[in-house]
């Protein structure tokens, strides 16, 4: 059997590894972590149908038990080429073919210093939140209940100060759910999300954005916050500009949570260097074409699935992984 | 205590020794001991050599900022001060103002950015003066070098930013000038939203820097909101938003490190408390404004009237005491070689007649 190299053990990798085998190839997925997931692992429940996340990963890693696909964990790739994967530790695996699903990197908000993440005890990024929720912990740093909560998208996003000029995708709606968790577990209090855009492009999302107004009276606010400062108090004093209504705003919450864009790896740079592939502007790997080869690199015998090549939700991941599996097995046989 | 993780990452270079220093325009009128107290601290307690050179003018950076000078012509003045400093055989440009400190970096950065406008530039200046230039080697704001031997400073120290009868650090209000880093963070020491170069003084020398809600807005100043006079309300709004948000802090004193943020900052708290009968600060008193010179000199045992602290409009005297700063009060108006300057009437900032209070809303 052909063996097919799967670099990544995310919701894109376990797919890939698993369609492969459907395939007859012989998949081997090496993980980094010291366990399969990736980022889903630190999400509670995903939009737009508040599906625990939990639930997606146990079936996806399920399959690829009952598979018996072989899989590698805390195996941190170094290099690769078409035909073989070096790691970190120096031992090389031969292959006949490689799928890069290495995912993405969460944008660090402390980046945004206006912002003060890191110094101020109530802003938090909507990772830390998704963390928050899964144990079931969700309060000010002092224990209390937030009785006004700000959401800020785009942060490190369509952002070019900070060298990200792209659009994460998912941020909205990752928005719209957490800003609706908020409202549910906490019915007093008023949340606010602070936008430039809101780009609901999945089925479901524009319904979920309605609901989120009509029903939960959840207020949003076409301006974005130029500067959260501390109050005496303990709460969080923000400054935006309400773009829709032409004024300029102040208020105090208590939590401000700032959702944190996708950027691409920087370990990509090196594989481009390394393997000849290539990347965007953006720094996500380029695939060979946006239409007809969206899952082939620009190397023969390399292939990509999932956020490596740009943002995407998770169903679109593992659609990929199908996919990418499907041309890397079309190619290994043609060999 | 404020908190802040990011200063480390902006650093900068600053020189050592031997400085070529550029005066402001308007420091030597608004607070005349604070330039004196600089080059005294560097050559006298510091024993660094420093050039203040009589030749060298103003950058004029008000006039560019107001639209009255052309950028070609700052360009070519800036060019005319690095060529005075190379005649003078020195490399590392030191500048009182933080107006004139942001214009420096602009015009490096512009000549960085497009080479043309420095050949322009260098052409200008031949055609004008027979003058030719190189570039510095280092530029620094003077809060940048007093920063850089902070803690030397703190090792001579003959006073700590403590207050005398409890031992308690001094809670203190810096202010940076929005032209020291908003224009290019990495050219303050800090960058733009967590500013060091004043906090890493007050910190050194025994103080406690507080975070307000208002901490990173403008003073006021803002060339258009003060020169144009139809403005001048803008800027005591300005000073008025950021006071009225650190009251509750209760600042023993704020230090600034730009001369209008020093000034405004001072004088708009007497006009609001004429206006409206407001003080910030203690015991009805207004709050105290330093530069950082005043601040470095109380610290090395300055006289605070060797320092030119009389110039204030708000009285420095409670601060004086909390220190426990050993001082004439008879001496304070009296200038240098011991000529009375005049005494100012009294004003309700300071705690004392309110005949001539009114609120201006009625």
């Amino acid at each position: 059997m052909k063996r097919v190299i799967v670099i990544g053990g995310g919701v894109a990798g376990m797919q890939t590894a698993l369609r492969l085998a459907d395939d007859g190839c012989d998949p081997l997925i090496l993980e980094k972590e010291g366990e399969l997931g990736g980022k889903l692992r630190d999400w509670y429940v995903l939009f737009p149908t508040f599906t625990p996340a939990s639930e997606v990963l146990a079936e996806l890693k399920g399959r690829v038990i009952r598979r018996g696909i072989e899989v590698r964990t805390s195996a941190e790739v170094a290099a690769f080429t078409p035909h073989s994967v070096t790691l970190a530790g120096g031992e090389t695996l031969a292959c006949d073919a490689v799928v890069v699903a290495t995912g993405f990197t969460l944008f660090d908000a402390r980046i945004k210093e206006e912002y003060g993440y890191g110094i101020y005890d109530n802003v938090v990024t909507s990772a830390d939140l998704e963390r928050m929720f899964a144990e079931g912990r969700v309060a000010k740093s002092d224990g209390s209940r937030p009785r006004r909560i700000a959401f800020l998208h785009c942060v490190g996003s369509r952002d070019e100060k900070v060298c990200q000029s792209h659009c994460s995708r998912v941020c909205c709606i990752t928005g719209v759910k957490q800003a609706m968790e908020m409202k549910r577990l906490f019915p007093e209090a008023d949340v606010f999300n602070f936008y430039m855009d809101i780009r609901m492009f999945g089925p479901g999302y524009e319904e979920m954005y309605r609901e989120a107004q009509q029903r939960c009276n959840i207020h949003f606010v076409r301006g974005r916050i130029s500067e959260a400062s501390p109050t005496i108090d303990g709460r969080i004093q923000i400054k935006a500009e309400d773009t829709l209504t032409g004024r300029p705003l102040k208020m105090s919450v208590d939590m401000l949570v700032l959702l944190v864009g996708m950027r691409a790896n920087d370990s990509n740079a090196r594989f481009a260097a390394q393997s000849g592939v290539e990347r965007s502007p953006s720094g996500f790997l380029a695939p060979k074409s946006l239409f007809l080869d969206g899952v082939r690199s620009t190397a023969e015998g390399i292939f990509y699935a999932g956020t490596v090549t740009a943002p995407k939700s998770v169903g679109e991941c593992v659609c990929e992984g199908y996919a990418a599996a499907d041309a890397a097995a079309e190619y290994v046989k043609e060999r | 205590m404020m908190k802040r993780n990011s200063w480390n990452e902006y650093q900068k270079q600053i020189a050592d020794d031997r400085y070529y220093y550029g005066r402001s325009c308007i420091r030597q009128n608004f607070f005349p001991g604070s330039e004196k107290a600089f080059i005294d601290i560097l050559r006298g307690d510091l024993g660094k050599d420093l050039l203040d050179d009589p030749l060298h003018s103003s950058c004029t950076g008000i006039g560019y900022h107001s639209d009255i000078v052309p950028l070609e012509t700052i360009m070519t003045v800036v060019a005319r001060q690095f060529a005075l400093m190379g005649e003078a055989g020195y490399e590392n440009f030191v500048t009182s103002c933080i107006t004139s400190f942001g214009v420096y970096t602009e015009v490096l950065a512009t000549w960085a950015e497009f080479p043309e406008t420095e050949e322009r530039t260098r052409e200008n200046l031949f055609k004008a003066t027979g003058r030719e230039f190189r570039k510095p080697a280092s530029l620094a704001h003077t809060s940048d070098v007093m920063f850089h031997f902070r803690e030397r400073i703190a090792a001579q120290a003959a006073r700590r930013l403590v207050n005398a009868a409890t031992g308690e650090p001094l809670k203190v209000v810096e202010h940076i000038g929005c032209h020291y880093a908003k224009i290019f963070p990495k050219s303050g020491i800090g960058g733009s939203e967590f500013p060091y170069v004043l906090a890493g003084m007050v910190e050194a020398w025994g103080g406690e820097c507080v975070d307000y809600p208002e901490r990173r807005h403008c003073c006021g100043f803002g060339f258009r909101n003060y020169l144009v006079q139809a403005n001048r309300g803008y800027s005591i709004a300005n000073s008025h938003k950021k006071l009225e948000s650190m009251a509750p802090y209760k600042p023993d004193f704020i230090v600034a490190n730009c001369p209008g943020c020093a000034m405004f900052l001072d004088k708009w708290q007497y006009a609001i408390a004429e206006m409206e009968g407001t003080t910030y600060g203690e015991n009805g008193h207004g709050i105290p404004v330093l530069t950082y010179e005043e601040m470095a000199g109380l610290v090395l045992g300055y006289d605070p009237w060797e320092l030119g602290m009389q110039m204030h409009q708000v009285d420095v005297e409670p601060l004086l005491d909390k220190m426990g700063v050993d001082y004439d009060p008879a001496a304070k108006y009296l200038g240098r070689n011991g000529k009375y300057i005049g005494k100012p009437a009294s004003a309700v900032v300071n705690c004392s007649a309110t005949d001539t209070v009114y609120d201006i809303r009625e």
